[in-house]
């Protein structure tokens, strides 16, 4: 067992299934913030859910937060690891002839999406702790839809949000499609599989590119 | 054809190396790159100067001994070739041409252009081979019907000729498409399939040790691999590997 966490082949399918896991909590968090730029209500009532049940709070939350941390220390792990595997650079490289750059620059496009957690938890989720953890203030299952809406006031931090989605983009068209190759999936479905990963990456952060830019023009109408 | 070349030169393992220019001229189109360098040590040795060391053995694309990282990329421009296989007509008059060692820390440079691959070597040894009686009585590997698609898989993943490429060409010098290619043409064969979990587990182990980078699927190596060795290989591997796991 000891042999297969160190394994170069057990990282990478950790990777790939960290990513997934990452890609399906995703779709599920666009498709709650996608009601918002149509129907306050659903909005609340679906976050209310999430911020109350303790199914989500207790089970689900550690095991995403788990994922995230998990993917990005692997992620720098083998990083490091695969800088050392040539110590010398060349002194011409020309990685465009035979790679994609999306592909080149995992560890760039996740550390500005790394950065952009770090805000998003700063704007959104030690808020709510502390409201519900700390404060223990009562629950107004209606506060949601604002609160959300305040956030998106300013253009610097839609911008930056904007910013972000554009490099999840670019994580997500090299890593989703990648996930299969890793966990050994290649055969006559894989071009079909890596167009729907593609168009998933393109898809999702322009839906919330939509999201940052309708709510930010909401509230200045 | 008048070239700048731009020659990575160093003594020996353990000395310092740097890139040293030379002019040459007199280079026609249908030269090969190795005949180029040819002219070039031709030149140096009637200077009186040493001669830059670079591997090569059969100059038609099989013993996989030319290596060299050309402007770039491990056998130059050209796709599915060797070194000793690119034509000087894919240069043009005046050009400059960087021309570096396969760099990885498990390809440690011997001399100048030379760099020593027995890393691939020791993949090999760890398990890529199978176990058959010698002794006269060896029976004939043909009276074991074999799937056509998986004959022809095995094939092309046995055409691999360990260069060396792919692990030039990957951001990371990653070895996994050499070493899926041959656990691949045993893994889709009969007589492999006794050996397969020792054999993966084994390889892999030995391509870790080695101290190559991790597979980020970047796909260069499939598209610098000399024999257009597939990506495909490299998912078998992770498959193989992960059941051998599971089995110990």
């Amino acid at each position: 067992m000891g042999g297969l966490i160190k394994s170069s082949i057990a990282r990478k399918v950790a990777m790939a299934l960290s990513g997934l896991f990452l890609v399906f909590f995703l779709l599920q968090h666009f498709t709650i913030n996608f009601t918002s730029i149509f129907s306050a209500e659903t909005f609340n009532e679906l976050s209310h859910f999430m911020g109350t049940n303790p199914l989500v709070q207790f089970v689900l939350q550690p095991v995403l937060i788990f994922g995230v941390i998990f993917h990005f220390v692997m992620g720098f792990i083998l990083e490091i690891k695969n800088k050392n595997a040539r110590a010398v650079k060349y002194a011409k490289y020309n990685g465009g002839a035979n790679a994609s750059w999306m592909s080149r620059n995992m560890i760039y496009s996740g550390l500005v999406v790394l950065a952009f957690l770090g805000l998003h938890f700063y704007d959104f989720w030690v808020p709510e702790m502390v409201h519900k953890y700390v404060e223990f203030a009562p629950e107004d299952p209606s506060r949601y839809y604002h609160e959300l809406l305040e956030k998106f006031v300013s253009p610097v931090r839609t911008g930056l949000y904007v910013l972000s989605f554009v490099f999840l983009a670019l994580h997500l068209w090299h890593g989703f499609a990648s996930s299969f190759q890793s966990v050994g999936f290649n055969n006559k479905y894989s071009v079909g599989a890596t167009k729907f990963a593609k168009a998933f990456a393109i898809a999702i952060p322009l839906g919330f590119i939509i999201i940052a830019v309708v709510l930010h023009l909401n509230h200045n109408h | 054809m008048n070239l700048t070349l731009k020659i990575w030169r160093q003594k020996d393992a353990k000395s310092q190396g740097k890139m040293v220019d030379y002019q040459i001229s007199g280079i026609e189109g249908d030269m090969s790159f190795l005949e180029m360098l040819d002219v070039l040590n031709e030149d140096l040795i009637n200077k009186g100067e040493e001669p830059v060391v670079f591997d090569h053995d059969c100059r038609e694309g099989i013993c996989g001994s030319c290596s060299l990282q050309i402007n770039g990329e491990p056998h130059g421009p050209d796709r599915l070739i060797t070194t000793c296989q690119l034509h000087m007509r894919k240069f043009n008059d005046g050009d400059t041409i960087y021309i570096e060692p396969f760099r990885a820390k498990a390809f440690p440079v011997v001399k100048d252009l030379m760099v020593d691959r027995s890393a691939f070597d020791r993949i090999q040894h760890a398990g890529g081979y199978i176990s058959v009686n010698t002794s006269g009585n060896t029976i004939d590997a043909n009276a074991i019907p074999v799937n056509k698609e998986n004959a022809d898989d095995a094939f092309a993943a046995a055409t691999c000729i360990g260069c060396g490429a792919c692990v030039a060409a990957c951001k990371n010098a990653s070895a996994m498409l050499f070493t899926s290619a041959k656990v691949s043409q045993y893994a889709l064969l009969p007589q492999g399939q006794v050996e397969a979990t020792e054999r993966v587990l084994a390889m892999v182990n030995q391509m870790d040790e080695e101290g190559f980078g991790n597979c980020t699927n970047t796909g260069a190596c499939e598209i610098e691999c000399p024999k257009g060795i597939s990506l495909e290989n490299i998912a078998r591997m992770n498959r193989e590997y992960l059941k051998a796991s599971v089995k110990g």
